[in-house]
C-alpha cells in the first residue's frame, strides 16, 4: 500500500515520543506524489502538528525514515531542506516590513537585489496584496497577514509548502475565501502541499487526499469523496460528515453483502467492511441523507426498519428528521426540500430503509 | 451638530462628560497622592536642594557684606592691594563674624578655593578685638564724655540728618546694634560702642563730615589697618587672598561647577586647576567606562542565561530563577567581603591559579582593589538587573519565529541574529539603562574592592559629604553626574527609541 517507490514525500514507518514513554505517532506510513494537496485532518492531539514539525525537520522521528524525493532526509537540518512553511500564528517577523519578510528567504539564499525585488512583487500580487508591500505585520488585518505568511512561504519557490492550520484564526468567510485560493494556488504552481486542520469541511473541499489521523495512526488516507462515502473504520465515519450508527452481531456474510442482528432484535443489509466471520460485533454506519423513507426506491427484499419521528427540523434547502430506531433516540435522516417531498410529523410511524451498498458494517 | 448633542438630563452631553470624567480623575489623584506626596518631599524636594545647593555662595557676602561691597571698585588684574576703607570694611565685617562666630565657617568655604585661607581667618577672628584702635575711641571720648554716653549715642543714630552725615558710622553702628541684640544679649542704649565704631567715626571726620559735636582730631596718630591685619598674619598683604574673597563674593557661583571639571577662576577668568589637582575629569571618565564596562559584562553573561531560562520548562525556569536571584537576599556588604576573600592576593583563586602552575607564587595576580576588581563585583551585583528584564521580554518571543526563520532557509545563527535578537533588544535597553544608572552611582562596592583606581565619582561625592563637608561641590559632581545620565537617556531615545524599552510582557 505504501509503496514509496517514485513518491516525492514518504513517511516510512516512522514513530515519534517526547518523553519516552508514549508514542505521539505510531507506525506512519504515508507517501504523496509531487504537487499533491495532502491534508492531515484529526482530533486535537493526534499528532498532526508533530508529523508537520518531523517533516519539517524541528522534531527527529524517534523511528523511521522521511524521505523527501527519495533521499532521506532525517540528517538534513530544517535550513536546508527548503520546505515552505505557513505557521497557524502567521510567525511574521514584527521587527520587518512586509516586503522584508518576503526578501528574508531570498536573501538568505544570496539572490540579487534586482531578482529579490521582482520576485517579492510577483508574490505579492500572487496573493494579491501588492499595495502592502510597507506595512508592518502589526498594521495588516488576519486575512491580510495569512496571504503575506502565504507569499512568505512561496516566494523562494520551494517544492513542498506545510502549512499548520493557517486559516484557524479567521472568521468562517474569509477562511471560505481563503480556502479557494490557497488551493488554486497550490494547483497553478504545481507545488505539493502539505495541510494540517481540524475542520472536516476544510479538508474535503481543498484536497486531493485526506488523512484521518487519530491516535498517532493514519486511519484512513483517501480522496475526500471516498472517504465520504466509504469510511474504512467505524472512527473515520464518525468523524466524517454527519453519521448515524447501530450497533449489533454478523448473522450472515454473503459475498459483497453481509446481514447484521441489531441488538434490539432487527435484521438489516449491509456491506461488510471490517468484519470477516459471522458472530463479529460491527457498528453499523448510514449517512443520514442515504436513508430512505418507504420502500418505493428500493429492491424488493430489501430489509426495513420502523421508526417513530421525533422531531422535525426545517433548514431550507433540506429537512432534518429525528427518529427514534431500532432503541436509539437520535437517528437522523435529511431529505431534499423538493416539491413531492413529505413533511413528517413528530409522532408518525414510518418504515425506512437503505440500499445495502451505503450501509457498511465497520469494526465495532 | 457635536455641540447640541444634550444628556438625558436636558445638559450638554459634553459637560456630563467631563463632570464624570473629572470626578474619575479626582479619585485617580487621591489614590496616588500619598506616594506623590512621598516623592515629592523624598525625591524632588532634595533634587532641587542639591541643584541650588551646587551655585549657590551667600555664605561670603551675609558674612562680610561690607568687605563685599568695598571691593567691587578694587581693580583685582592689577596685582596690587586693596586700598584703605576694604580693610576698614575687613575690621567691621571680621569683628561682627567673631561674634556670631561665622568667620570660621566662611573660612572653611573659601578654603575649597584656596588653602590655607581656613586658618588665617580662625587666626584673625581671634585677634581683630586687639586692634589699635582703641586709640580713636580715647580720643573721642576725652575730647567730649559726651561720645562715651550709650543713650547720647543712641539718639544720634536715631537721627536721620546724623546718620546721613555719617554713613560709616550709622553701619558700623547698626551692625554692631543688631549683634548686641542677637548675641549678647544686651541693649545697644546701655553699651558704650566697641572701638570699631568710632573707627567708623574717625573715617567719616577725615572724610569731612561733620561731627554731631565737633572734635579735633589732628593730634590723632591715624592707625594703619593694613598694618594691623599685616601684624596677624602676612598672607593679608598677599593680594591673591583678596582676589579669592571678590571671586567668591557674589551670591551664586559656577566655581564648584568649575572645581567639579577641574577648572578654576583665574586672574584673567577661567583656567584650568593645577596638574596635581585634576582628579574629576579622569573620574567621570573612569565612572563612564567602567559603568560601560559592568553593563557589557552583564550584556555578555545575562543574555545567554536569560535565553536559556525563555526556552526551559516553567518549573526548571523558576529553580534557576531563584539562584539568579539569590544574590538579591543576601547582604551587600557579606557579597563583596566575599568577593574579597576570592580574589585578593592570597585569596582562594590566586592560590588555585598558583596550585594549578598557572600563575608564579611571586607574580600573583592583582585582581582586587583596583578596576579589574570593581568590574568584577558589580558585575555579580548588577547581573540580575539584566537577566529579568532580558528574561522577561525573551518569554514573549514565541519559538515559532525561530522555526520560520529555519523553514525560510537560514541557518541558526542567521535565524538568531536577525528575527531573535532584533526582538530582544526592548530587553536589552532595559536591562542596559537599568544596570548603567545603577553603576554609575554605586558607591560602597566600589569603595570597598576598588582601591585607588577602581573609585568612581560617586565615592568622591560621598568623601565630600561625610568627610570634607564640601556639599556645594558635592553637588555640583552630582548634577553633573544627573545631567549625564539624562543626556545618555535622551541619545539612547534617538538612537533606540524609548518606548522600545520592555520590562516585560
Ligand atoms: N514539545 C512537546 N513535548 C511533549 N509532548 C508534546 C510536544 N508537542 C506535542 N506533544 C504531545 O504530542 C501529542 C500530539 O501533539 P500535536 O501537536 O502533534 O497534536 P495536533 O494533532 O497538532 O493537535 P492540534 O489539532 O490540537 O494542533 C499531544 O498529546 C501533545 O501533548
Ligand atoms: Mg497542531
Amino acid at each position: 500500500m505504501t509503496s514509496t517507490d517514485g513518491a516525492f514525500v514518504a513517511f516510512d514507518r516512522v514513530q515519534k515520543s517526547y518523553d519516552g514513554e508514549t508514542l505521539v505517532v505510531k507506525d506512519l506510513n504515508l507517501s504523496m506524489p509531487k504537487g499533491e494537496f495532502l491534508t492531515m485532518l484529526g482530533p486535537s492531539g493526534s499528532g498532526k502538528t508533530t508529523c508537520l514539525m518531523m517533516l519539517a525537520g524541528f522534531e527527529t522521528a524517534t523511528h523511521g525514515d522521511i524521505l523527501l524525493d527519495g533521499v532521506s532526509i532525517n540528517n538534513i537540518p530544517p535550513h536546508k531542506r527548503g520546505i515552505g512553511m505557513v505557521f497557524q500564528n502567521y510567525a511574521l517577523f514584527p521587527h520587518m516590513s512586509v516586503a522584508e519578510n518576503l526578501s528574508f528567504p531570498l536573501e538568505v539564499r544570496k539572490i540579487g537585489k534586482s531578482e529579490r525585488e521582482e520576485k517579492i512583487k510577483r508574490a505579492l500580487d500572487m496573493v494579491q496584496m501588492g499595495d502592502f508591500a510597507g506595512r508592518r505585520p502589526a498594521q495588516l488585518s488576519g486575512g491580510q497577514q495569512q496571504r503575506i505568511a502565504l507569499a512568505r512561504a512561496l516566494v523562494f519557490e520551494p517544492e513542498l509548502v506545510l502549512m499548520d492550520e493557517p486559516l484557524g484564526a479567521l472568521d468562517k468567510q474569509l477562511r471560505e475565501t481563503l480556502q479557494f485560493e490557497i488551493t488554486n494556488l497550490a494547483h497553478e504552481l504545481g507545488i505539493t502541499t502539505v495541510y494540517v486542520t481540524h475542520d472536516q469541511t476544510e479538508a474535503l473541499t481543498m484536497s486531493d487526499r485526506v488523512a484521518v489521523f487519530d491516535d498517532g495512526r493514519i486511519q484512513q488516507l483517501a480522496p475526500p469523496d471516498e472517504l465520504y462515502e466509504l469510511p474504512e473504520n467505524s472512527f473515520v465515519a464518525q468523524f466524517i460528515g454527519e453519521n448515524n450508527t447501530l450497533e449489533g452481531v454478523v448473522q450472515e456474510i454473503k459475498g459483497e453483502t453481509c446481514v447484521v442482528k441489531l441488538d434490539s432484535g432487527e435484521i438489516i443489509d449491509a456491506v461488510p467492511v471490517n468484519v470477516s466471520k459471522v458472530g463479529e460485533r460491527t457498528k453499523v454506519s448510514i449517512r443520514p441523507e442515504r436513508v430512505e423513507i418507504g420502500r418505493d426506491r428500493l429492491e424488493a427484499d430489501a430489509h426495513m426498519l420502523k421508526a417513530e419521528v421525533l422531531e422535525f427540523i426545517y433548514m431550507g434547502d433540506i429537512f432534518r428528521t429525528r427518529l427514534r430506531v431500532a432503541g436509539i433516540d437520535n437517528f437522523i435522516i435529511k431529505t431534499r426540500n423538493s416539491p413531492d417531498q413529505t413533511r413528517l410529523k413528530p409522532g408518525e410511524i414510518v418504515e425506512i430503509g437503505w440500499m445495502p451498498r451505503d450501509c457498511r458494517a465497520l469494526d465495532a | 451638530m457635536a455641540e447640541d448633542m444634550l444628556a438625558a438630563d436636558g445638559r450638554p452631553l459634553k459637560a456630563s462628560l467631563n463632570r464624570a470624567l473629572r470626578r474619575q480623575k479626582l479619585r485617580a489623584l487621591m489614590l496616588i497622592a500619598p506616594l506623590l506626596l512621598f516623592i515629592m518631599v523624598s525625591f524632588v524636594m532634595p533634587i532641587f536642594d542639591m541643584l541650588f545647593r551646587s551655585v549657590e555662595n551667600q555664605i561670603v557676602s551675609e558674612t562680610l557684606p561690607r568687605t563685599t561691597l568695598a571691593l567691587q571698585d578694587w581693580d583685582a588684574t592689577a596685582a596690587q592691594l586693596p586700598d584703605d576703607p576694604v580693610f576698614e570694611a575687613m575690621y567691621t565685617d571680621l569683628v561682627l563674624a567673631a561674634e556670631y562666630k561665622s568667620h570660621t565657617r566662611l573660612g572653611s568655604r573659601l578654603n575649597y578655593e584656596m588653602t590655607g585661607i581656613s586658618s588665617l581667618f580662625r587666626k584673625s577672628g581671634r585677634a581683630v578685638g586687639r586692634f589699635d584702635t582703641d586709640r580713636y575711641t580715647d580720643a573721642f571720648q576725652e575730647a567730649d564724655p559726651a561720645y562715651a554716653d550709650p543713650a547720647q549715642w543712641a539718639e544720634w543714630m536715631a537721627d536721620d540728618e546724623i546718620r546721613a552725615e555719617l554713613p560709616r558710622t550709622a553701619d558700623a553702628y547698626d551692625g554692631w546694634a543688631k549683634m548686641l541684640v542677637s548675641v549678647e544679649d544686651e541693649l545697644p542704649v546701655e553699651e558704650e560702642p566697641w572701638d570699631f565704631v568710632y573707627t567708623a567715626l574717625y573715617a567719616d571726620a577725615q572724610a569731612g563730615a561733620d561731627l554731631p559735636i565737633s572734635v579735633d582730631l589732628s593730634g590723632v596718630e591715624p592707625v594703619s589697618l593694613q598694618a594691623q591685619f599685616e601684624d596677624i598674619d602676612e598672607d593679608w598683604l598677599d593680594p591673591d587672598v583678596w582676589l579669592t574673597i571678590k571671586r567668591y563674593s557674589p551670591d551664586y557661583t559656577s566655581g564648584y561647577f568649575l572645581n567639579s571639571v577641574d577648572l578654576t577662576k583665574g586672574a584673567d577668568g577661567i583656567e584650568a586647576r593645577p596638574e596635581n589637582e585634576q582628579i574629576y575629569i579622569t573620574l567621570f571618565i573612569r565612572t563612564m567606562i567602567m559603568s560601560m564596562s559592568i553593563m557589557g559584562m552583564c550584556v555578555l553573561l545575562g543574555y545567554p542565561i536569560a535565553w536559556l531560562l525563555a526556552n526551559l520548562t516553567d518549573r526548571t525556569a523558576n529553580m534557576l530563577m531563584i539562584l539568579v536571584l539569590l544574590p538579591f537576599w543576601t547582604s551587600l556588604l557579606v557579597r563583596t567581603s566575599a568577593w574579597k576573600v576570592l580574589l585578593q592576593q592570597e585569596g582562594v583563586i590566586n592560590d588555585i591559579l598558583v596550585w594549578i602552575g598557572l600563575v608564579a607564587d611571586n607574580d600573583r595576580l592583582q585582581m582586587i582593589n583596583n578596576q579589574t576588581g570593581t568590574i568584577i563585583a558589580m558585575t555579580h551585583i548588577l547581573l540580575p538587573f539584566m537577566i529579568l528584564p532580558l528574561y522577561s521580554v525573551m518569554k514573549t518571543i514565541p519559538p515559532s519565529y525561530l522555526r520560520a526563520a529555519k523553514s525560510l532557509g537560514a541557518t541558526n545563527w542567521t535565524a538568531f541574529w536577525r528575527v531573535y535578537f532584533p526582538q530582544s533588544v526592548p530587553g536589552i535597553g532595559a536591562g542596559c539603562i537599568l544596570v548603567f544608572i545603577l553603576a554609575i552611582g554605586y558607591y560602597i562596592t566600589p569603595e570597598l574592592v576598588g582601591g585607588t583606581k577602581g573609585v568612581f565619582i560617586s565615592n568622591r561625592i560621598a568623601y565630600h559629604i561625610s568627610s570634607s563637608l564640601n556639599w556645594g561641590l558635592a553637588a555640583a559632581l552630582g548634577t553633573i553626574l544627573l545631567v549625564v545620565v539624562m543626556l545618555l537617556y535622551w541619545v539612547y531615545d534617538k538612537i533606540v527609541g524609548i518606548d522600545n524599552v520592555k520590562l516585560g510582557g
